[in-house]
């Protein structure tokens, strides 16, 4: 028997496998497709303070090997999120991380707050990181001094596993790692998408409503892994490893370059099993390699 | 209705005109097809084609339970839907369906039913007209393309019913749009369903609209993973932004804003 389990803070997950958030809705969208137990988490929906629209449509993009979009946060604010969807998703036997969004840093912090008192959520994803929204998101990703203000809020108003999802829009994320460990993040996640854009020649026409959008999808995982082996050096917090996964072997490669756990995103569009398929595979791997646990792997890049 | 995830056999790959073909396939596994109703998808997954990363999302044009095959009618536009159409007997294809909810089939036998297809939207007025029929209905259709070649499975819907024709060259039926038919003017109907480009289903909205028709549409907003989870594919509804996959695709056209 292999060990898969991992810990990331005080989050303890069954297998280093999780969805991403965006990709996966409340979890239940795939119970048809799934054993949602067979997974070591699920990151739901981002939730804002307010109920949000998003952005108009079209909000998506097909590209080559991936896809953009600017879907803008569109979720039901996080008092519906508590008496309507919380009952349903509460008693799922995998971790049930809710990403936390914002336009200030007052409305992260009353998220935050809201989402503290569930018994059965043991951890946030801090999103500072959403390219597609006009205030806050990625504005509060892209700088350590605005990263160091939010985090160190929201760290005062929850007590659990705190998880910040960084952007890869930024010069040297490194700087936004330390910034965020400095000021009591428990773990990372990375990458967010990547700002992009797509054009309609013929028509001389953005195709997002919104010009630009988030990049994601097979062809942002070189950008991913190397993001993620450069914090790994970085700071000391457990990581988890997000960008272009389409199947085991791009998972391990996270966990080798220093990803304690990963998320599996826009790969769940394309096949809904994905997720439950690198969770085996992973197993399958470390089964060959000759290894008891999944410990073994991470960070185990040869250099 | 649990949605699937299945490995489709493909049984014929038949030729429509130069831009369509018409698929049939069965489940690989030997299973029964599942109930699908007149309007709903599948999500076909596209292999070695980097320009279709996502799956393309297909209308059900018929199932046959007699043959347990589901029939998919293509249009080569794209680079996905190109591959697509290459596929050959044998070959399989990995489906997730059925997806979405179908066209309304109404109890009272005596309303007037209009089906209205433009172009490959033909697709879904197949097994819709198909079902109206087996429920006791007596469905018209009202087809309109370019030209007659790009007027498909006519003789399908011929058998089904009365089929009226509309070309903008006027190499077959009447000349023009489908809300320029003759049969608009001279007939009243209780219902029009419509499948289509989307101008041309935006202008059967407005004359159902001017006659007090209800009227169903079945919307192809671009999405990406067919099952309500990305938010991509919505529509700006009266409840605001829903997802056409999975609130749709089929509108009653009071619920848009159109």
């Amino acid at each position: 028997m292999v060990k898969t389990n991992v810990n990331i803070g005080s989050l303890k997950l069954k297998n280093p496998v999780m969805t991403a958030s965006g990709t996966f809705g409340y979890g239940t969208e795939y119970s048809d497709f799934i054993d949602l137990s067979k997974l070591g988490g699920i990151i739901v929906k981002g939730t804002t303070l307010a109920p949000r629209e998003g952005n108009p449509y079209p909000r998506m993009a097909e590209t080559p090997s991936g896809m953009l979009n600017a879907v803008g946060l569109q979720n039901k604010g996080v008092d519906y999120f508590v008496e309507n969807i919380y009952p349903q998703i509460k008693d799922l036997d995998t971790a049930v991380v809710v990403n936390v969004s914002g336009s200030t840093i007052e409305d992260y912090v009353a998220v935050a707050e809201k989402i503290n008192a569930l018994d059965k959520i043991p951890a946030i994803e801090l999103n500072i990181s959403c390219p597609n929204v006009k205030e806050g998101g990625m504005a509060f990703g892209t700088s350590p001094r605005s990263i160091e203000k939010v985090v160190k809020a929201v760290r005062q108003a929850y007590n659990k596993t705190l998880i910040v999802k960084l952007s890869p829009n930024v010069t040297d994320i490194t700087e936004m790692a330390r910034a965020a460990e400095a000021e009591g993040a428990d773990s990372l996640s990375l990458i967010n998408t990547l700002l992009g854009m797509a054009i309609d020649a013929e028509r001389r026409r953005p195709i997002l409503s919104t010009v630009t959008g988030g990049l994601s999808g097979a062809c942002v995982k070189p950008v991913a892994l190397r993001m993620v082996w450069q914090v790994s050096k970085a700071v000391k917090l457990p990581l988890i490893g997000l960008g272009g996964i389409m199947n085991a072997t791009d998972a391990i490669e996270f966990l080798l370059a220093g990803a304690t756990a990963i998320q599996i995103g826009t790969a769940n569009f394309i096949d809904p099993q994905i997720s439950v398929k690198v969770a085996e595979g992973i197993e399958e791997y470390l089964s060959r390699q000759g290894c008891h646990s999944v410990q073994e792997i991470i960070g185990g890049l040869v250099l | 209705m649990k949605k699937s995830l299945i490995d489709m056999s493909v049984t014929a790959n038949l030729s429509v005109n130069n831009r369509s073909v018409l698929l049939k396939m069965t489940p690989a596994d030997g299973s029964v097809l599942p109930e699908c109703k007149p309007g709903q998808f599948v999500e076909m997954l596209v292999e070695g084609e980097p320009k279709a990363f996502l799956r393309r999302p297909i209308s059900i044009n018929y199932v046959d339970v007699e043959k347990n095959e589901l029939w998919l009618l293509i249009q080569k536009v794209g680079a996905g839907t190109l591959k697509l159409a290459e596929v050959k007997e044998g070959d399989i294809i990995n489906i997730i369906y059925p997806l979405g909810n179908g066209f309304t089939i109404p109890n009272n036998k005596e309303q007037k039913l209009l089906l209205v297809g433009g172009g490959v939207g033909v697709a879904p007025l197949l097994m819709l007209g198909t079902e109206l029929k087996k429920a006791g209905h007596t469905p018209v259709f009202l087809l309109g393309a370019r030209t007659k070649d790009d007027l498909l499975l006519l003789d399908k819907f011929k058998e089904i019913s009365e089929v009226y024709v509309t070309t903008e060259d006027a190499s077959e039926g009447e000349k023009g749009f489908v809300t320029q038919h003759s049969v608009l003017t001279k007939e009243r109907f209780d219902f029009i369903y419509c499948c289509g480009p989307g101008p041309m289903m935006k202008a059967v909205a407005q004359y159902a609209n001017k006659v007090a028709t209800e009227c169903e549409v079945s919307l192809e907003n671009k999405m990406a993973c067919g099952i309500g989870a990305c938010l991509c594919c919505v529509e700006d509804t009266t409840n605001g932004n829903v997802c056409v996959c999975k609130e749709g695709p089929v509108f009653n056209i009071k619920r848009l804003k159109w």
